[in-house]
């Protein structure tokens, strides 16, 4: 087509292509930045739709969320709105792995996020299918929709989700869509391929929704919210919260068995699926064939909103035929006269290799091209907000021409997720883990606004109130420490007395608060009952614990993180050609082309790229660069 | 500078009278001043730049290692541009390691191949024309060092690490299922089982760690001397180790200086015995430089087997021999002979402080005894099939004590009722440090072992 004779829609500095948990946060990000944005959606209906469980956040992926939070994204005021129950997991472990987790009223989430996006300034949503992406000469330069019209843009985001060709598996039966009963883009990853992207093809599932009415919920365990209301957002001040329980039953051997006897039908075994599903998510035909020592596997009923009668069945993801899912399920207690409101369903869709994006999230080949969300490779509703979020503060740095914000492994989860992506690339849908995160101590999900306010205010994201909020608990916190360690008692009869009758070990010398909350048998509100202290907030009394009680942890990281870091500030330049490098390994030398790191340290996490290859390429940046300082000293 | 302090051995090995220890980095002064002591009573790190000083190296309890010159090159001025101390010891290639060795556990690290020439780059030291040099010597050093670090490693060896770090693994999939996935079906962690693991495999890094340094010996020989006073049958004994066999009589200089040394084996274990010639020749005319010339033996031997006539009483000469051995691997031998006894095993070995084997270098009684004894030392007490299951460099004995490190630290930590999530920082640890004695890397084993082993997932 010519694209000169075509209609100009409108021009943009950033369109956002999908309007999911990732493109949401993008479009977002970018118009509060100051970009003019425009936000394309195929369903207006479906803007942050939650097209599998109804949940936001837990271990890792509640951690994301408070970032995201903490740099001004979206997804965690929206969940505390909207959510209609809340727990704090973990609280049995160390202060770095608790995790908060909700569920959300799905409806309400969507539209709560829908009428935030379209009273947003500088943005713009539109009901679109995008056909084709528009590069020239290696630079993006928009995009065109199905009815044949472009948007011009300096920068283009896709969030694509699972939505390019698309392909919805029930059995036997297939067609091409989207999750949920949407439409599929069928021509977008063409348009990719065609500028030289390489794709992928990832599949993924969701269990049968039941109906609220058939389910017998006194053969179920029950599974309250906690009491005490907490919130994602560092912004939100809910204090109580009306919740809705969730409920624990059990598959049993007849379950099992049903499966086994049918596993023919499976497409995941007759070959009818070829994408790659995720190992954390497995269907439960899936779970029967590789634990079949297990007898039974929980399954949680958990309710989709306030306003419906669909329950969401995790645990019981499946593609099996439609008889069969119905026969499994009615063989659970509680579900024996279950009626099934939506089959559980496999999709399959292409995504993109995201070894081919910089740690920006900006394709290497494509200039002003981002990629974010489960069009990544990765899976999750907080996987993709906060590749969004990033995405959407990068396309708006390359406009504003300042500097891109890439978040450190020792800064952020969001840090890991795209660092694992760009550098490691996947071979499954990816999912975020505390596990995967080396410095886990210090990446709390209490202390993401201290780890990321600061740079969410640095690319003007973090506006004023926010920024007051975190400076007035950053400085009470300050204040508080040094109060603690300024202030000490001595080894009086009196003070003894009232330690004693405190069940609190006595002090010898004269102690300071701070040294007498390291130890085990002492918090702050003991001490506080029993000595003149300064009155906090609950959140600065936390900061103010942890950071003594688990002190030499923290530090023993912080060393290492500082010994990691050197490599990671060493920027390797981006048109480095590495076959000018000499005594690289050839092995190291394919894979520094292929991954192209924008720094030593991501470098040194190439599989293939040994510790030799590493220093050679120390001792050829500082030979570059004085070359080039002699160079500019004989200019003079 | 480059953070850390790198040390390794700076001369070729088995070449030259001294070797040379070289350290370099932020730490390198203090570590020095740790295990180095001037014989002039002030501590290393109050002398000023470039000066040569005269001491001896001491290890942790305080013995004396070796003799040796230190040279402290503060920043910028020495090869690398950082703090550089270098050591020249003289005592041969076994004090030249223990050393080394104690440089590790001092808080320095083995320098990478190439190290001190990349740092001598980095900061400048070096000129432009040299980079590609540089790069060179960091690709052609890593590769050979490689090829020794693997090299060295044998399949049981390499086996037996492999199965630790499967346990350790084990555990720490169990720990990271628990944290990452706490609403499924994981079960509980039970920290006395994690402690149980952590605790065995600990045993069994100690018992490796007792083999340190036999395989090196079986390869290379083990440093011996044998010394006693004049005439008390120390030629008798040395043909009684070589059983009439003139195997290979080599002449090593530098390393034993001038002197030849003579290999026996001796149930398996080769020894080299220092100085065979002057054994010989002193036990044929008489000899009057008994003490002196012991002492310069001991300190170049990894084992000594010192010798004492059982039918004369203890002379001034004798006991001055004892007290040589302090701090020696030292075998303490009492010659019978057909003379009527006077120093007893007993009033012997309270005196040497070790047990005392009777011998006979007349009719060889006894000697099966000492052969039994002898690899007890090499074998640290365990007996061992080959030689695969033994430690046979520093590098690998200092990454065996950093891992044990982590898992003491992983007792301490569950003593202290952490945390699940603490107590998986040390097991990860310790399970990295493990892995880059087989080279194996960390990429998603962890992940791995979670999904394999707990059925995950909504």
């Amino acid at each position: 087509m010519d694209s000169k004779n075509v209609f100009v829609a409108g021009e943009y500095d950033v369109i956002v292509v999908g309007a999911g948990h990732a493109g949401v946060e993008a479009a977002l990000a970018a118009a509060r930045i100051g970009c003019d944005t425009l936000l394309t959606t195929l369903s207006m209906d479906n803007i942050a739709l939650m097209p599998c469980n109804p949940s936001v956040g837990g271990p890792a992926k509640g951690h994301l969320v408070r970032e995201l939070d903490a740099l001004g994204g979206e997804m965690g005021v929206n969940a505390d709105k909207t959510c209609i129950q809340f727990r704090m997991l973990n609280t049995g472990k160390g202060p770095a792995v608790h995790a908060l987790r909700a569920q959300a009223d799905k409806k309400l989430y969507q539209f709560t996020m829908k009428e935030t996006c379209e009273n947003t300034e500088n943005l713009d949503v539109k009901q679109l299918l995008i056909d084709k992406l528009l590069v020239e000469d290696g630079h993006v330069t928009g995009v065109q929709s199905e009815t044949g019209e472009i948007y011009k843009a300096k920068a283009v985001i896709m969030a694509t989700g699972t939505y390019l060709k698309g392909r919805i598996i029930i059995g036997e039966h297939t067609y091409t869509g989207g999750p949920a009963g949407q439409r599929a883009a069928m021509k977008f990853s063409d348009s990719l391929a065609e500028a030289g992207v390489k794709l992928m093809r990832f599949k993924t599932g969701t269990p049968a929704r039941v109906d609220a009415r058939t389910l017998d919920y006194d053969k179920m365990e029950i599974q309250p919210g906690d009491e005490e209301c907490r919130n994602f957002s560092f912004m939100s001040d809910e204090v109580t919260r009306e919740q809705i329980p969730c409920y624990l039953t059990y598959t049993n051997e007849e379950t099992h068995k049903i499966l086994r006897d049918n596993m023919e039908r499976a497409p995941m075994a007759n070959g009818i699926i070829e994408g790659i599903g995720p190992r954390y998510c497995p269907s439960i035909e899936t779970k029967i064939l590789r634990f079949p020592d297990k007898e039974r596997h929980q399954l949680f009923l958990e309710p989709e909103g306030r306003h419906t009668n669909e329950v969401y069945v995790q645990g019981m993801s499946t593609s099996m035929p439609m008889d069969v899912q119905l026969e499994f399920l009615r063989t659970i207690p509680g579900l024996e006269h279950a009626k099934v409101m939506r089959a559980g369903y496999a999709i399959e869709y292409d995504c993109i290799d995201p070894t081919q994006l910089k740690p920006t999230l900006e394709f290497k080949q494509i200039h002003g091209f981002f990629s974010a969300g489960q069009a990544n490779g990765t899976s999750g509703y907080e996987e993709a907000a906060a590749q969004g979020i990033i995405a959407g503060i990068n396309a708006a740095m390359l406009i504003k021409g300042e500097e891109p914000l890439v978040l450190k492994r020792s800064e952020a989860y969001i840090g890991v997720l795209i660092d694992d992506l760009v550098t490691k690339g996947t071979n499954e849908p990816y999912r975020i883990m505390t596990s995967r995160a080396e410095y886990r101590l210090l990446l709390r999900q209490d202390n993401a606004d201290q780890r990321l306010t600061p740079l969410g205010r640095r690319v003007g994201l973090v506006k004023d109130d926010r920024w007051a909020r975190y400076t007035e608990k950053q400085t009470a916190i300050t204040e508080a420490l040094a109060y603690l360690s300024e202030n000490s008692i001595n080894p009086t009869k009196e003070i003894t007395e009232t330690l004693v009758a405190a069940g609190i070990e006595p002090v010898r010398n004269a102690t300071s608060f701070y040294d007498l909350l390291r130890r085990p048998d002492v918090d702050y509100d003991k001490l506080a009952s029993l000595f003149d202290l300064p009155e906090l907030t609950k959140e600065v009394k936390q900061q103010v614990e942890i950071t003594i009680t688990y002190e030499g942890y923290i530090k023993k990281q912080l060393e290492q993180v500082e010994r990691m870091e050197k490599l990671e500030e060493k920027l390797l330049p981006e048109t480095l050609d590495y076959d000018e490098v000499p005594s690289l390994r050839d092995e190291g030398r394919e894979k520094l082309k292929a991954i192209r790191p924008r720094s030593v340290g991501q470098a040194s996490r190439i599989s293939g790229v040994s510790p030799a290859d590493i220093s050679v390429l120390l001792v050829w940046l500082e030979q570059q660069q004085r070359i080039k300082a002699s160079e500019e000293k004989a200019n003079v | 500078m480059q953070g850390d302090t790198i040390s390794a051995i700076a001369t070729a090995q088995g070449e030259g009278g001294i070797g040379i220890i070289r350290l370099s980095g932020d730490k390198a002064v203090d570590i020095a001043d740790r295990l180095f002591q001037p014989v002039s009573g002030r501590k290393l790190m109050d002398y000023e730049s470039h000066r040569a000083v005269y001491g001896r190296i001491v290890d942790v309890e305080g013995r004396t290692v070796d003799e040796a010159i230190a040279l402290i090159m503060k920043a910028p001025h020495s090869y690398t541009r950082e703090d550089v101390v270098e050591l020249q010891c003289h005592g041969g290639v076994m004090s030249l390691r223990k050393t080394l060795a104690l440089t590790y556990e001092h808080g320095a690290r083995p320098a990478e191949g190439g190290e001190f020439t990349k740092r001598a780059f980095l900061n400048g030291r070096l000129d432009l024309s040299q980079a590609q040099a540089v790069m060179d010597i960091i690709t052609a050093k890593t590769d050979r060092s490689l090829k020794m670090a693997t090299g060295h490693l044998t399949g049981q060896f390499s086996q037996q690490i492999k199965a630790w770090r499967h346990e350790i693994l084990g555990q720490i999939a169990h720990l990271e299922a628990a944290i990452d996935f706490p609403e499924d079906e994981v079960d509980d962690v039970v920290t006395e089982t994690v402690r149980e693991k952590v605790v065995d495999v600990r045993k069994h890094i100690a018992k490796l760690l007792q083999t340190a340094g036999t395989g090196r010996i079986l390869r290379e020989g083990l440093m011996t001397a044998i010394v006693g006073k004049p005439n008390v049958g120390k030629s008798s004994l040395l043909n009684a180790l070589l059983q009439e066999e003139r195997a290979i009589v080599t002449d090593i200089p530098g390393t034993t200086r001038d002197s030849i040394e003579e290999y026996a084996n001796v149930g398996g274990v080769p020894l080299r015995i220092i100085d065979t010639a002057g054994i010989r020749a002193t036990e044929d005319v008489v000899e009057r430089i008994g003490v002196e010339k012991s002492r310069q033996m001991i300190n170049q031997a990894a084992l000594v087997l010192a010798l004492f006539d059982g039918s004369r009483p203890l002379d001034h000469e004798d006991e001055e021999i004892l007290s040589l051995l302090a701090g020696q691997e030292a075998i303490v031998l009492l010659n019978k002979s057909d003379l009527a006894a006077v120093v007893t095993a007993e009033e012997l070995s309270a005196q040497a402080a070790v047990p005392v084997i009777e011998i006979s270098t007349k009719d060889y009684s006894g000697m099966d005894k000492l052969t039994d004894a002898i690899k007890a030392k090499v074998y640290g007490g365990a007996v061992l099939a080959d030689e695969g299951s033994f430690v046979s460099d520093e590098r690998q004995v200092n990454l065996l004590r950093n891992a044990d490190k982590h898992l003491a630290a992983a007792l301490t930590t569950i003593d202290a009722g952490m945390g699940l999530d603490f107590i998986s920082i040390d097991l990860r640890s310790a399970w990295e440090t493990l892995g880059e004695i087989t080279g194996d890397t960390v990429g998603e084993d962890i992940i791995d072992e979670i999904f394999s082993k707990f059925c995950i997932g909504k």
